[in-house]
């Protein structure tokens, strides 16, 4: 069969096309953006907050009592820090958020696995535990303290609270994500219901289950006020309370700031072990 | 006669109870011989995929049983090997793990896996793939690799629910070349579920057309085709003529399903 050439596409003109200047378009729905203009966008939010700040203190609008300068703040940690207050109100705080959190951790796991893969599981247990994680952990220091003291035990305990009865419903829905092909796939190979959960379901969930891992974490770290609300020797939430009394607002921000550092520090450790962790996920 | 590899006999099949629930399948049998190559093919809805995922065990049937060689079906077993349509790879195993792991339960020696896994990784063109990760493949190697775990444990059957029918019609036509290659290769059982009729003339020796739900065996075409087969073989006359009297058969009950009996109002496509 003979073929021709597509003469209709031949045009004269420039040997070279002239490269069109299409504009970036930064408000496209859901398109990328140019990295730059990313990491830029936030960066430049965040300085824009510290200059409106500046303004307002430095500028006299705003009383110290209301909002300290940032000189203030950046005094406050550095006077802590001279003063060994800080590292062992973060040793004190990190210590609780890590055995609260792992605890409840240590009882998610296993119960949101179940609760995913076995409807009684799930029917037994969910109701109350929707019932529990409605109810404000505030108001339910008096009763942690009368269960487990003043100690070290009633910080857990309410962290324990803040966390699990999140944390064991993400798990679950992290377990019924794997896709039922794959369940089926170790049936059809003579896997028992046994097999099939300890080498299909559990790793299949895992990136999930690890990103509720660094959610979570983020939610302990925001019940840490609560948990050194009451007789709390030390700690970074302890010290915020303490200030109120005083009205040292600069110890106040900065102690606020500092534990969002400190959570966002964690959070980042799960993100980037995460990716390492989990390549297989990323389609590509 | 001789026994059949698998036997079909009166499959009826609710989802919900009898009385309220949807009834897919309608007093089904058929039976496939020894190394034969049967494709199913009907309109979405009709009860295929419930079809095979029965004779797979997956699911308990209503009414009626499944034999193969002669005794009955209880669930899923190693007898039987399953190829789904979605992409079942274990994503965090590379693809010699992933073929690996259908031998779990098998008595084979270490050395002894890694001679079958390499074997039918080879059979079905990925040598040099072994250590590549799921998401490294294109859909047509992920089912490849998918073809090669449910060979590599030897079933006596191979169930194949649509596995070419999320791939583009190229890549489709490259995978029923290569599963016709395999088939030729090892001999086996194959029932394949398909809304192709292409692809179900292409592949097999008899074509079943299921009616509209509840599905029943509505006709039953006999593919007197030559093998080895190529594709050129889907412009001789014979593909076309079958190809036609296939497509017929399906659009009654396509339009039966739509409620629109009135043919007249649509024209026939012809070949």
């Amino acid at each position: 069969m003979e073929t021709s050439p597509a003469r209709d596409l031949e045009f004269e003109g420039p040997a070279i096309p002239v490269r069109r200047r299409n504009r970036v378009k930064l408000l496209a729905l859901r398109e990328d953006i140019p990295r730059s203009v990313y990491l830029l966008a936030g960066t430049g939010f965040i300085a824009a907050v510290l200059v409106a700040w500046s303004i307002a203190t430095y500028g006299g609008y705003i009383s110290d009592l209301f909002l300290p300068t940032p000189t203030a703040i950046i005094d406050e940690g550095v006077r802590q820090y001279e003063r060994g207050i800080l590292v062992q109100d973060a040793r004190a705080s990190i210590y609780r958020i890590v055995v609260g959190w792992f605890i409840a951790t240590l009882c998610a796991v296993p119960i949101g696995v179940l609760m995913g893969n076995f409807k009684l599981i799930e029917g037994l247990l969910e109701p109350f535990i929707d019932l529990v994680r409605y109810m404000p952990v505030v108001a339910l220091v008096p009763l942690t303290i009368l269960w487990a003291g003043i100690g070290d035990e009633q910080k857990f305990l309410i962290l324990f609270i803040g966390t699990f009865f999140q944390e064991v419903l993400l798990i679950m829905d992290n377990v019924k994500t794997v896709p039922h092909d794959l369940i089926r796939v170790g049936y059809t190979l003579g896997l028992s219901r046994f097999e099939i959960l300890r080498d299909i379901i559990l790793p299949a969930s895992l990136p999930g289950v690890w990103d509720t891992f660094r959610i979570t974490l983020g939610w302990t770290w925001t019940y840490l006020v609560v948990a050194e609300l009451v007789a709390a020797r030390d700690g970074l939430g302890r010290r915020i309370m303490e200030a109120q009394r005083y009205l040292a607002t600069e110890q106040i921000i900065f102690g606020i700031i500092f534990i969002g550092f400190l959570g966002l520090v964690t959070d980042y450790f799960f993100k980037i072990t995460g990716t390492y962790l989990f390549k297989w996920t990323k389609e590509r | 006669m001789e026994q059949s590899k698998v036997a079909v006999r009166r499959l009826s099949h609710w989802f919900g109870t009898p009385r309220s629930g949807l009834m897919v399948l309608d007093d089904v049998s058929l039976s496939l011989a020894q190394n034969e190559f049967v494709s199913v093919v009907g309109t979405s809805g009709c009860g295929k995929s419930t079809l095979l995922n029965i004779i797979a065990g997956l699911i308990d049937p209503v009414a009626g049983d499944v034999l193969v060689d002669g005794s009955p079906v209880t669930g899923p077993g190693r007898d039987r090997g399953v190829v789904f349509q979605t992409y079942t790879l274990f994503p965090w195993m590379p693809v010699r793990k992933n073929v690996e792991f259908a031998l779990k339960k098998s008595g084979f020696t270490k050395k002894e896996k890694q001679t079958l896994v390499a074997h039918y990784i080879e059979t079905v063109g990925l040598k040099g793939f072994e250590n590549a990760y799921p998401n490294q493949l294109s859909g047509g190697m992920r089912q490849r690799v998918a073809i090669a775990r449910a060979l590599v444990y030897n079933p006596a059957v191979l169930l194949m629910d649509e596995p070419f029918g999320a791939l583009d019609a190229q890549t489709r036509g490259m995978m029923q070349e290569l599963l016709l290659r395999v088939w030729e290769e090892h001999r086996i059982t194959v029932m394949f579920i398909t809304h192709d009729v292409d692809e179900a003339i292409f592949m097999s020796d008899r074509v079943l057309v299921m009616t509209a739900r509840p599905g029943q065996i509505k006709q039953e075409f006999a593919v007197d085709l030559s093998r080895p087969r190529r594709y050129e073989i889907m412009t001789s006359p014979e593909f076309v003529a079958l190809k036609h009297a296939i497509v017929e058969t399906i659009r009654e009950e396509t339009l039966k399903s739509m409620a629109l009996v009135n043919g007249a109002m649509l024209p026939g496509e012809g070949g």
